[in-house]
């Protein structure tokens, strides 16, 4: 048996290598923002989210990690919609940070402006964020998110895309998927929930924006969103992050399920994880373990119908679309899946 | 103006105070809490030994191997036989299987064991001296294991051993080239050096007489099975008819190593007819092992009958022995009835042959305790109650003796179980066992936080050497993929400090108590969304319903 000299071999952290939040075995330089100790908690207990939010727990991952890079120094604005309502009800707050509430529509146009006071002030070192949920982003808030890439303000916009309007009763957004359940989308006649070849993909718009940063992440994988969220503050202009947040409310599904079905999502295809500098993407993160999309979707109730045999038309759609973004983003290593 | 200043200085239709939302005590909501647990891993309660094998690969995964020797040591006085004798249940029992390949438990015991052996590593009895003596016979594994618990439980323990060497079955029972005799040599001296006695070439054969005697408050017994099974071959001549005892005895303490000729029929299909078969083999004989059913049936672990083929060894299946002449042995074929059971066809043929070696199954010699009143013998083993004591007042009584598999670490578990109960009698006492925890099934665990992790094998020696000389087969794990092979344990059942739960907690419900310390739920925020739960890789939280 060959011996490998010590200093040659790598250290490996075999146990749960880097997939778990923190690892005992690692240096602390490389365990997570959400593992330590003393990481700020800048969404803290007692908000009024729901049992098992996603977009409660994305919202301190990427806010944590924005803090961390910016040495405490960062102020948010935030869209109207559930993160704005549940962390907020006047006069409580959640926020252990500077934080100002929008309009639903002109979150990332407050950011520009507090973007260009701070400019004004010579305040480098203050870093500005702006957040809201999908139907803040991709619908109401589209024209002024789109501003704010045009003129490539200094601004990171971080969506946290639950695939739908939650806070006011669950009503279709452009970020619904097709087949999917929603108040102003339910599931009757022949193809029930909402209408397959609509809505828009906002990454890729942003990317089409030619802005330094864009990225997908999901709370499945704390290690990629850390990573993302840091990389975007490395950068100075219009940045973009969108992170992938069940909601157990708004899907039908087990508040416990909610990290569970962000990684069936990215698993099966159906959410790919990429990063793209300057209208280019520069990173694909493969899928681990292939599942079959109706993995993913058998755990929701807004999509309970595309199990009925009169709507398996509607199955076959959804995993065409896994099928495309795989293909698209190359998401299977060409060695086939991690083994 | 009559209003108080605090109403006052509240902003327009606010009756609420300007605050943090930690004011807000979402833990109401909760219809389920989550309860941190430990589970019991699967190898733990596997281990006839009762070794807590997932502790010691936490320590040695962090590199602390004489921490987790120790910690092997506080249950398992002979690790280094063990890494090699043992058959590892817990390998079989591990979670791991199920995700690729067992965690090698007993690669990494081996390795352990020779890591104390080589710098001498020592146990030191904390326990007052009790004044109490306790005589063992027999020093094999069951009796150097009472012998080494009752000691560190302060009492004063003399082995009485017939033979002359310690090490019983270890060394007459188990070949060289699975169990080098250095390492068993080496873990008896260790046990002999905490003041336990060893009069070897002892015989006892008044248990009561020799109590009186030596003043000893009570007695274990551990004389093991050494009455060989015979059955009658029809005119085949005594002198080339062996028994694999005494065949295997014969390389241990005989001038010249056991006449076998140049073919040996070796009849059974146990693993000591595996052994007499390969040590046959080693010897320059040609052996064939003739069994009466099946390669599945065999008892013979599959390991060993596959590195036997490997070596050259010839099996027989399906076949008995009716007959002998001066050419050799009459073989009978056998077929399989509908009810699996072996059924003789009338087919017979000759094994040309020198000698045969008897490998059927060993009985225990009783006769030692024929003077003590109330103990029972029956289906040819001793009976022992739940505290292993026999039906003779202080007469206890473990390993191949009594009812029970027949190996060497079932034989340590006696050894230590029997000294625990020994300790409560000499106290006037009863040993309770600790109440078990459930265990951590694979369905208790997500197995998505584990990364994939190809099993370090240990080397394996050249087929020409095992085949012409004793050395040792199975090689050892080196000190880089020893560790490597322990941090593939998945911790099954036991928080290993992931941080998952504290991540995963959409409410910041959970705080960190810092290394070693686990972790602590906030119950006035958590909403009982039971992420932390799910998410666990090792199933150390529960759910449990509130009372509502």
């Amino acid at each position: 048996m060959a011996q490998i000299p010590e200093s040659q071999q790598k250290v490996k952290f075999y146990q749960t290598g880097t997939f778990t939040v923190g690892n005992r075995l690692l240096d602390a330089e490389h365990r997570n923002v959400q593992a330590t100790m003393d990481r700020c908690n800048s969404l803290d207990s007692g908000h009024r989210a729901c049992q098992g939010c996603g977009e409660a727990l994305g919202a301190r991952f990427a806010i944590d990690a924005a803090m961390r890079a910016s040495n405490n120094q960062l102020i948010a604005a935030n869209a109207t919609g559930c993160l704005e309502v549940f962390t907020t009800p006047y006069p409580q707050t959640a926020w252990s940070m500077p934080w100002i509430h929008s309009l639903f529509g002109n979150a990332s146009a407050v950011a520009s402006g507090i973007a260009a006071a701070l400019k004004a002030k010579g305040r480098e070192d203050v870093r500005v964020i702006a957040q809201g949920g999908d139907g803040g982003t991709t619908d109401i808030g589209f024209g002024c998110l789109s501003g704010t890439f045009d003129r490539n303000d200094d601004v990171l916009y971080i969506c946290y895309n639950n695939q739908a309007y939650m806070n006011t009763g669950v009503q279709r957004s452009s970020a619904t998927p097709g087949a999917a359940r929603t108040a102003t989308t339910m599931p009757v006649g022949k193809n029930p929930g909402n209408v397959f070849g609509t809505g828009k993909n906002v990454p890729l718009v942003a990317m089409a924006h030619q802005i330094p940063y864009v990225a997908t992440a999901s709370v499945h994988d704390l290690h990629d969103l850390e990573y993302k969220v840091t990389r975007a503050m490395e950068v100075r202009g219009a940045r973009y992050i969108e992170i992938f947040v069940p909601c157990p409310l708004g899907w039908g599904s087990k508040p416990g399920d909610t990290v569970k079905l962000a990684r069936l999502a990215v698993e099966s295809g159906m959410y790919p994880l990429f990063e793209a500098e300057d209208g280019e993407i520069t990173g694909v993160t493969k899928i681990r373990r292939h599942v079959a999309v109706s993995e993913y979707l058998k755990l929701q109730r807004r999509f309970a119908h595309v199990f009925k045999p009169d709507n398996a038309h509607q199955l076959e759609q959804l995993e065409a679309i896994a099928e495309r973004n795989i293909r698209r983003f190359d998401l299977v290593s060409a060695e086939g899946e991690e083994e | 103006m009559s209003k108080s200043a605090p109403e006052q200085s509240k902003p327009f239709a606010i009756t609420l105070d300007v605050g943090s939302s930690l004011l807000n005590r979402t833990g109401s909501w909760r219809t389920e809490r989550p309860v941190y647990l430990d589970r019991l891993p699967p190898c733990n309660h596997a281990c006839p030994a009762g070794e807590n094998i997932q502790q010691w690969l936490s320590l040695a995964e962090e590199g602390d191997y004489q921490g987790a020797w120790r910690e092997i040591m506080k249950n398992n006085p002979l690790p280094g036989v063990m890494g090699r004798a043992c058959y590892h249940p817990c390998e079989d029992a591990c979670n791991r299987a199920q995700l690729d390949t067992a965690v090698g438990i007993n690669s990494v015991e081996r390795f352990l064991a020779d890591e104390a052996i080589c710098n001498n590593w020592r146990v030191e009895v904390e326990n007052p001296p009790s004044g109490k003596r306790v005589l063992v016979i027999g020093a094999g594994p069951s009796g150097l294991s009472a012998a080494y618990h009752l000691a560190l439980l302060g009492h004063e323990a003399t082995i009485n051993e017939a033979g002359p060497v310690a090490g019983g079955m270890m060394r007459f029972g188990i070949p060289k080239y699975r169990l080098p005799r250095d390492i068993v040599d080496a873990e008896v001296e260790r046990i002999v050096t905490m003041g336990v006695t060893l009069n070897l070439n002892t015989v006892v054969d008044d248990i009561p007489a020799a109590m009186q005697a030596g003043g000893f408050d009570a007695c274990f017994v551990a004389i093991g099975a050494h009455l060989a099974n015979r059955v009658d071959i029809p005119a085949a001549d005594a002198s080339r008819v062996l028994d694999a005892v005494s065949v295997l005895r014969d390389m241990e303490t005989g001038d010249t190593p056991p006449q076998l000729g140049r073919r040996v029929v070796v009849y059974g299909g146990g693993n000591t007819a595996v052994d007499v078969a390969r040590t046959a083999k080693r010897l320059g004989a040609e052996p064939v092992i003739v069994y009466r059913r099946t390669r599945e049936q065999m008892p013979a672990h599959d390991f060993e009958i596959e590195e036997a083929l490997e070596e050259g060894v010839v099996v027989n299946w399906l076949s008995t022995v009716t007959g002998a002449d001066e050419k050799g042995f009459q073989i009978e074929k056998m077929a399989l009835d509908e009810n699996g059971r072996p059924q003789p066809t009338g087919e017979f043929e000759t094994i040309e042959a020198d000698s045969m070696v008897m490998a059927l199954g060993q009985n225990v010699d009783t006769s030692i305790l024929d003077h003590l009143p109330g103990v029972e013998i029956a289906d040819k083993v001793v009976q022992v109650d739940d505290n292993m004591m026999t039906g003779c007042e202080g007469v206890f009584a473990g390993g191949d003796m009594v009812p029970s598999e027949r190996t060497v670490t079932v034989a340590v578990g006696h050894g230590k179980k029997a000294a625990r109960h020994i300790d409560a009698f000499l106290r006037g006492d009863r040993y309770l066992k600790p109440s078990q925890h459930e265990i951590a099934s694979y369905d208790k665990l997500n197995p998505w936080y584990y990364t994939d992790a190809d099993k370090k094998l240990r080397p394996i020696l050249d087929i020409a050497r095992r085949t012409s000389t004793f050395e040792e087969v199975m090689g050892s794990l080196d000190r880089n993929n020893a560790l490597f092979e322990a941090r593939r344990c998945l911790s099954c059942g036991n928080c290993f400090e992931c941080d998952n739960c504290y991540g995963v907690c959409p409410d910041n419900a959970i705080t960190k108590l810092g290394p070693g310390n686990r972790f602590e739920f906030k119950y006035d925020y958590c909403k009982g969304c039971a992420l932390c739960a799910t998410e666990c890789p090792c199933g150390a939280i529960e759910m449990v319903p509130e009372d509502i």
